[in-house]
C-alpha cells in the first residue's frame, strides 16, 4: 500500500511538473501554428515577462524608482500583459516585417538573435540576480491532500494546473470560434492563400506574438513563483522541445498532453530506472522519449495529420 | 484596336504597360497592357511561363510575397492607382485573386474556408451568412461537405471552395488563375458554367488566366494572348477563336492545307510586330 502511494505521488508530481512544461510549450505552438517558425525566444519571453512583472511589484524596480509606488498584483499582471503586447508589436515592426519573404529557417535564426537581444535587455534593465516573485500564490504542500490522502502535492502546482486548464480552454475557444482565430489557422495552413483572401500577415503576426507573449507571462509567473525569477528560466525552453515533438508542434492540446507525458515519464524513469543506471536520467530521458516519437510518429500525438490525397 | 472597342464601356481595371522583375534580375513581364470592362469576362491566354499568373499577381499585389516587383507601368482600378496597395486593402476594395492550384486551407472545414473569404468584411454577420447561403446555392456540393476538412475534398470541390471563398469577399472583380488545372473536362465545364452564371446573375467581373484556350474563349467576351511576357494579340473572344494563328498555335487545330514552317516564321514576325 505504501508503495502504491509512493507511485501515485511520483505520478502526481510528474503531472504537475508536466503542466509547467506545457505552459512554456503552448507559446511555441501558437507561433509555430501561425508562421511555421520555431520561436527560440519563447523561453526568454517568459523570462522577460517575469522580470517585468517583478519590476512592477518590487520596491527595487524601475517602476518604483520613477513613480515612487508599486502596483498591486491585480494591476501589475495586466500591465505586464500590455508590455508583452507592445513587445510583440515592436518585434513585428523591427524584425519579422523584413523577413516575410524569407525562408522559415531564416526566421528561426532571427528568433535566436532575438532571444539573445531580449536576454541582454532583461539583464541590462533589471539585473541578473535571482528575484523572488510572490504574487500571492500559496506555497507549500496542500494540507487537504496531505491530511486526507497522505499525498504530498505543492499548492503552487495545483494552481499552475488550474491556470493551464483555463488557458487552454480559452485558447481553444479563441482558435475555433472567433474570426481572428480562424484567420490564424488559415495563415498556419497557407500563407499565400491567406494573403489572397485579404488577411494581413503583419497584423496576424502581432496578434500571435502578443498571445504567445501573454502565455509566456503565465509561464513566467508560475516558474518565477516556483524557483524565483532567474536567467536559467530561458533554458526551460529547451525542455519544451521534446514536449512539442511528443504532442505535435501545431496542437494546443498536444502541448498539454505532451508536457504531462514528459513530466510523468521523466519522474518515473528517475525513480524506477534511475538507480539501475546510476541516476540523473531525469535530464535526458525526455529527449530519448522524443527521439522514439520522431521515429514512429513524426507529427506527434496530436499534430495535424499530414494530409496526402492519393 | 482594343481601344476602339473598349472605349464604349467603362474600364473597371486597367493595366498599363507594366514590367515585372523577380528577385531583381528575372524579367518576366515586358510591358503588358490590358483592360477589363465592368461586367466582362476577360481571358488571359498563353503557354506555360508566358506571364499570365504574374500579371494576375501584379494586379492583386501578391507578387511581393514572391519577391517580384512591378518596376514600370501602372495599374488602376475604378480609376484609382492601386499599385501600392497591400493585398488586404485590394480585397477590401473588391479585387480578389483565386490562385492557381486552388490553395485551400487544408485543415479548415469547407465552411470555415468559405468564411475566411469574408475576413475583410465589416457589414455584419447576417450579411455574411446570406452570402454563405448564396455560395451554397451555386455550389450545392459544398453544402453537402461543409463539415469535412478541405484537404480531403476532391480537386473539383477544392476549386469550388476557392471560387466560393473569393465570392464571400463580395468582390467586384475576381482574378481567376488557371481554374481548369488538373480537373476532368466535365468538371472544367461545370466550373466555367458557374463563372458564367456568376457573371450574368451576380455581376461579378472576371479576369481569367487559362491554358485551356478553347474553353476560356467560349466563356469570355474578350481575350489577350500573352507570350514571353508580352501581349501578342488581343480581340473579341469570338474573333480570336476564329483566328487562324490562334487556332494553329493554341488550339492545335490546323486548316485543310497543312502549314509549312515558312508560315510559322511569318507568324513569329507578325507577333513581334504586334507587340
Amino acid at each position: 500500500m505504501a508503495f502504491d502511494l509512493f507511485l501515485l505521488e511520483v505520478v502526481i508530481s510528474g503531472l504537475m511538473t508536466g503542466v509547467m512544461y506545457s505552459l512554456v510549450a503552448l507559446g511555441f505552438v501558437l507561433i509555430f501554428k501561425a508562421s511555421g517558425v520555431f520561436n527560440f525566444a519563447q523561453g526568454v519571453l517568459a523570462l522577460f515577462a517575469a522580470l517585468a512583472l517583478y519590476d512592477f511589484l518590487a520596491e527595487d524596480g524601475w517602476f518604483f524608482a520613477v513613480f515612487g509606488f508599486t502596483l498591486p498584483v491585480w494591476l501589475a499582471i495586466p500591465a505586464t500583459a500590455l508590455i508583452m503586447i507592445f513587445l510583440a508589436w515592436v518585434i513585428e515592426r523591427a524584425v519579422l516585417r523584413f523577413l516575410v519573404k524569407q525562408e522559415e529557417i531564416i526566421l528561426f535564426m532571427a528568433t535566436i538573435g532575438l532571444a539573445f537581444v531580449l536576454e541582454g535587455l532583461g539583464d541590462l534593465l533589471f539585473g541578473s540576480d535571482v528575484k523572488p516573485l510572490d504574487i500571492g500564490i500559496p506555497q507549500g504542500a496542500s494540507d487537504l491532500l496531505l491530511d486526507n490522502f497522505n499525498l504530498y502535492v505543492e499548492k503552487l502546482e495545483i494552481v499552475a494546473a488550474a491556470t493551464a486548464a483555463v488557458l487552454v480552454t480559452a485558447l481553444a475557444i479563441f482558435f475555433q470560434k472567433t474570426r481572428v482565430g480562424r484567420a490564424l489557422r488559415a495563415v498556419a495552413d497557407d500563407h499565400q492563400a491567406a494573403l489572397s483572401v485579404g488577411i494581413s500577415l503583419n497584423k496576424i503576426w502581432v496578434i500571435v506574438w502578443s498571445v504567445s507573449g501573454i502565455v509566456a507571462l503565465v509561464a513566467g509567473i508560475m516558474w518565477g513563483s516556483k524557483s524565483g525569477v532567474q536567467f536559467s528560466l530561458s533554458l526551460i525552453a529547451l525542455k519544451a522541445l521534446p514536449v512539442l515533438i511528443l504532442g505535435g508542434f501545431t496542437s494546443v492540446p498536444g502541448a498539454i498532453v505532451g508536457g504531462l507525458i514528459i513530466g510523468v515519464g521523466e519522474k518515473l524513469a528517475e525513480v524506477y530506472v534511475g538507480p539501475l543506471v546510476g541516476g540523473a536520467i531525469e535530464n535526458w530521458f525526455a529527449y530519448v522519449l522524443a527521439l522514439g516519437f520522431l521515429l514512429f510518429r513524426p507529427q506527434g500525438l496530436f499534430g495535424e495529420r499530414i494530409i496526402e490525397r492519393v | 484596336m482594343s481601344a476602339v472597342i473598349q472605349s464604349e464601356r467603362e474600364a473597371l481595371l486597367s493595366v498599363n504597360n507594366i514590367e515585372v522583375i523577380y528577385d531583381h534580375v528575372i524579367l518576366v513581364l515586358r510591358g503588358v497592357s490590358l483592360e477589363v470592362m465592368k461586367g466582362g469576362v476577360v481571358a488571359l491566354l498563353g503557354a506555360n511561363g508566358a506571364g499570365k499568373s504574374t500579371t494576375l499577381k501584379a494586379i492583386s499585389n501578391l507578387l511581393g510575397a514572391e519577391r517580384g516587383d512591378v518596376t514600370k507601368g501602372s495599374i488602376t482600378f475604378q480609376g484609382e492607382d492601386v499599385q501600392s496597395l497591400s493585398p488586404n486593402e485590394l480585397v477590401r476594395r473588391g479585387v480578389i485573386q483565386v490562385m492557381e492550384g486552388r490553395h485551400c486551407f487544408e485543415h479548415l472545414t469547407v465552411e470555415e474556408n468559405l468564411l475566411t473569404g469574408a475576413y475583410t468584411r465589416t457589414d455584419g454577420r447576417s450579411r455574411v451568412a446570406e452570402d454563405l447561403d448564396l455560395v451554397y446555392q451555386y455550389f450545392p456540393r459544398l453544402k453537402e461537405r461543409r463539415t469535412s476538412q478541405a484537404g480531403y475534398t476532391s480537386g473539383g470541390e477544392q476549386q469550388m471552395i476557392a471560387v466560393g471563398r473569393a465570392l464571400m469577399a463580395r468582390p467586384a472583380v475576381i482574378l481567376l488563375d488557371e481554374p481548369s488545372m488538373g480537373l476532368a473536362p466535365q468538371l472544367v465545364e461545370e466550373i466555367f458554367e458557374i463563372v458564367k452564371r456568376l457573371n450574368e446573375d451576380e455581376g461579378v467581373t472576371f479576369l481569367l488566366a487559362e491554358q485551356n484556350t478553347m474553353m476560356a474563349l467560349r466563356y469570355s467576351n474578350y481575350g489577350y494572348i500573352l507570350e514571353n511576357g508580352r501581349v501578342v494579340m488581343d480581340g473579341e473572344a469570338s474573333a480570336l477563336a476564329e483566328n487562324e494563328d490562334v487556332k494553329e498555335f493554341y488550339l492545335g487545330v490546323s486548316g485543310d492545307d497543312r502549314r509549312s514552317f515558312r508560315n510559322v516564321k511569318a507568324y513569329r514576325r507578325r507577333k513581334r510586330w504586334l507587340s
